[in-house]
């Protein structure tokens, strides 16, 4: 009975030989199609070199006196670094937590040699106080693509203003806090740490 | 539509190739014997004018492109190279460029056309599709076409746009960073752009020969809306509308080529005459005119979406623009089932032909904002300019199916144009029966 069955390609539970070929054939079938496709979307991510282009990029802002901002490379894109004055710390410090659309403490905005007297109660944010220690330093680090559709903001410098952007209007403060405009959050915050007092590295935690 | 074929091959090679290959056969029947509606206005000559602004895109691209380098520290000095250097290379350069622009005038008005004429209505709405279909990838061609001379404006032109996929909650920046091979635009953005401006114009040639055969199982609309009833609505393409349309080429192609030889650069931006630099955003970054109306729409949302009452971010204010902008375009394809009236063309719609004109000029004007900064008043006036946009379509196409008390209607296409001769006192037919006016 079974033997009959197994040879017209009828077994039990409605099961039989030309489902199981269906069901094999449909699966190599995908395993195939998978296999061109991956290789096919997996060349337009960045190749090796783009990759190797994001190690840590070391520079003397020795020169950079307080007041000055500089603009380095970093992974093909640009980002400001910013030496702040004693009164800039101070109107950051005081701004209104309500100007700001993703507020962020300033210790967790600045970093560097040059600290500030500690401020105990800021928490370091995940966004990359890791050079501060929850500590207000002197130098602001940030992308200088904006948030929202990555144009370079240009500088202004009248008290707590930092930024505008040209494209559609965003504004940051000096330490890359959004104020206003259609960027979603603040310019984000690269990896970076002092080797020395002069030597700044950005790429890479201390 | 079609009808039977009335091609007869007269020598002895094309009966025989008609026994093997009709193509002559196809050729005749889509565009020699093929039956038009006798009433069609110069409306209706842009469709022939797109066919050939798409080969003249083509020829001349491919003329270009074999001066052109898609190497990022060459590809500005090549396009320079290619303007001042080559033998007509500056000419080959500005009908390329300019062409682009008039591609879109064409297109606008081909589409305007369509939404006047109730052109997407039953049973044109795979033609609709298709046509929309063809708009969306002649936005990709320009676009990633006006990245390759690698000025300014190309440069941050990619920058702006691309990023509008870092907008996708989650996997966004990854997105962007497979769609630029890097993480920023730069050389390998620049060559998977060459790579698919070259192909792009053949797939908008292949979708639109379906565009071409959808509109011949069809037939065409006509400025009454009334579908051809008889024989004596229609006439053939060749030579009534071959003429026509041949008479309105000449006419663009003038205008075009005033722009191509005096005024080559009045559409584009000064800007991108200075090369690429990553480090610089140029002051007032703006889209080529043909973007200029989504540029506004995009701008307009710089609110967060919150759910009401809390402080909880339903859609932040990039997404929400982006999707605004994506949604301006998305919406002409549900554009069939949004306008709910019967009566297909405006002419016989009072109040549609007011909403269509609010439209047109929202449209303008929306693309004149699109160009200002922004700032200031521009900000609101975005916002009023996008939200008339979208009233448009919804809720006032739908509502209007309901309301509208359309004027009667012609009986016939044959109808019309006999009334409209008499009422010119050229002719005296009896006998115009309107047609019968059912709920609009
Ligand atoms: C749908 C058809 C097409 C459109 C709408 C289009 C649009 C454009 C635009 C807007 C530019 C920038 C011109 C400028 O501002 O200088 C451009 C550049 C270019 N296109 Fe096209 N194009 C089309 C078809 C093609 C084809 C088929 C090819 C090649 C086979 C091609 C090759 C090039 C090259 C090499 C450039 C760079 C040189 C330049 O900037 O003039 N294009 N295209
Ligand atoms: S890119 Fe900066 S505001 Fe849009």
């Amino acid at each position: 009975m079974a033997e009959t069955s197994n040879i017209d390609g009828h077994g039990h539970d409605g099961e039989n030989r030309r489902d199981f070929l269906y069901l094999a054939t449909g699966a190599a079938g995908a395993v195939a199609v998978g296999g061109i496709i991956w290789p096919l979307v997996s060349q337009l991510a960045p190749n090796a070199r783009e990759e190797a282009a994001g190690a840590p990029v070391q520079l003397n802002v020795s020169a950079v006196e307080p007041g000055m901002v500089i603009t380095v490379v970093w992974r093909g894109g640009p980002y400001f670094v910013r030496h702040l004055t004693d009164e800039e710390l101070e109107l950051a410090a005081d701004a209104p937590e309500d100007i700001f659309r993703d507020f962020a403490p300033l210790a967790a905005r600045t970093g560097g040699p040059g600290v500030q007297p500690v401020d105990e109660t800021a928490t370091a944010d995940e966004n990359g106080a890791g050079a501060t220690g929850g500590k207000i330093g002197r130098w602001a680090v940030m992308s200088a693509n904006c948030t929202h559709l990555g144009c370079v903001p240009t500088e202004v410098d009248t008290g707590l203003d930092g930024w505008v952007c040209p494209c559609h209007g965003s504004k940051f403060d000096i330490t890359g806090r959004v104020t206003k405009g259609p960027a979603p959050t603040n310019l984000p915050l690269p990896p970076f740490n002092f080797a020395s007092e002069d030597i700044l590295v950005i790429g890479a935690d201390a | 539509m079609s009808g039977h074929s009335t091609y007869q091959p007269t020598s002895g090679f094309g009966k025989w190739m008609d026994a093997r290959l009709p193509m002559a056969r196809l050729m005749h029947d889509s565009f020699v014997s093929y039956p038009v509606p006798r009433n069609l206005n110069a409306f209706y000559t842009f469709g022939g004018i797109l066919m050939l602004m798409l080969v003249s895109q083509i020829i001349t691209g491919v003329v270009i492109a074999m001066h052109y380098t898609s190497d990022a520290s060459t590809a500005f000095e090549s396009v320079q190279l290619l303007r001042r250097d080559v033998s007509y290379g500056g000419l080959m350069q500005n009908w390329h460029a300019v062409g682009a622009s008039f591609f879109f005038i064409a297109v606008y008005l081909h589409i305007a056309r369509g939404m006047y004429y109730g052109s997407y209505k039953a049973p044109r709405e795979v033609l609709w599709i298709l046509g929309v279909i063809i708009y969306l990838l002649m936005m990709a061609t320009a676009f990633m076409g006006y990245v390759l001379p690698w000025g300014q404006m190309s440069y941050w032109g990619a920058q702006v746009i691309t990023n509008f996929f870092s907008a996708i909650p989650l996997v966004g920046d990854t997105v962007r960073e497979y769609l630029l091979g890097g993480y920023s635009v730069g050389n390998a953005t620049l060559n998977r752009f060459f790579s698919l401006h070259y192909l792009l114009p053949f797939m908008i040639a292949g979708i639109a020969i379906l565009h071409v055969w959808a509109l011949h199982v069809t037939g065409q609309t006509n400025p009454t809306g009334v579908e051809v009833k008889s024989k004596q609505d229609v006439i053939p393409f060749t030579p009534y509308a071959t003429i026509k349309d041949a008479m309105a080429l000449v006419i663009f192609f003038a205008v075009m080529a005033y722009f191509v030889f005096f005024l080559p650069d009045y559409l584009g931006h000064a800007d991108n005459y200075i090369e690429a630099n990553p480090l610089v955003t140029p002051a007032h970054i703006v889209p080529e005119w043909y973007f200029l109306p989504f540029y506004a729409v995009l701008r307009a949302i710089d609110f967060n979406i919150v759910i009401p009452f809390t402080d909880i971010v339903l859609i932040d204010s990039k997404l929400g623009g982006v999707l605004a902008m994506f949604g301006a375009i998305a919406i002409l394809f549900f554009l069939p089932w949004l306008d709910t009236s019967d009566v297909r063309s405006g002419n016989y719609r009072p109040l549609f032909r007011i909403a269509f004109a609010i439209f047109v000029i929202n449209a303008i004007f929306l693309g004149y904002l699109g160009s200002r900064p922004a700032e200031g008043i521009w900000v609101p006036l975005m916002k009023a300019s996008t939200l008339v946009y979208f009233a448009y379509f919804i809720p006032i196409l739908p509502l209007l199916g309901w309301i509208e008390k359309p004027l009667p209607r012609p009986a016939s296409i044959m109808d019309a144009v006999m009334e409209k001769s008499q009422d010119e006192g050229a002719a005296h037919i009896e006998g115009s029966a309107a047609e019968p006016n059912t709920k609009g």
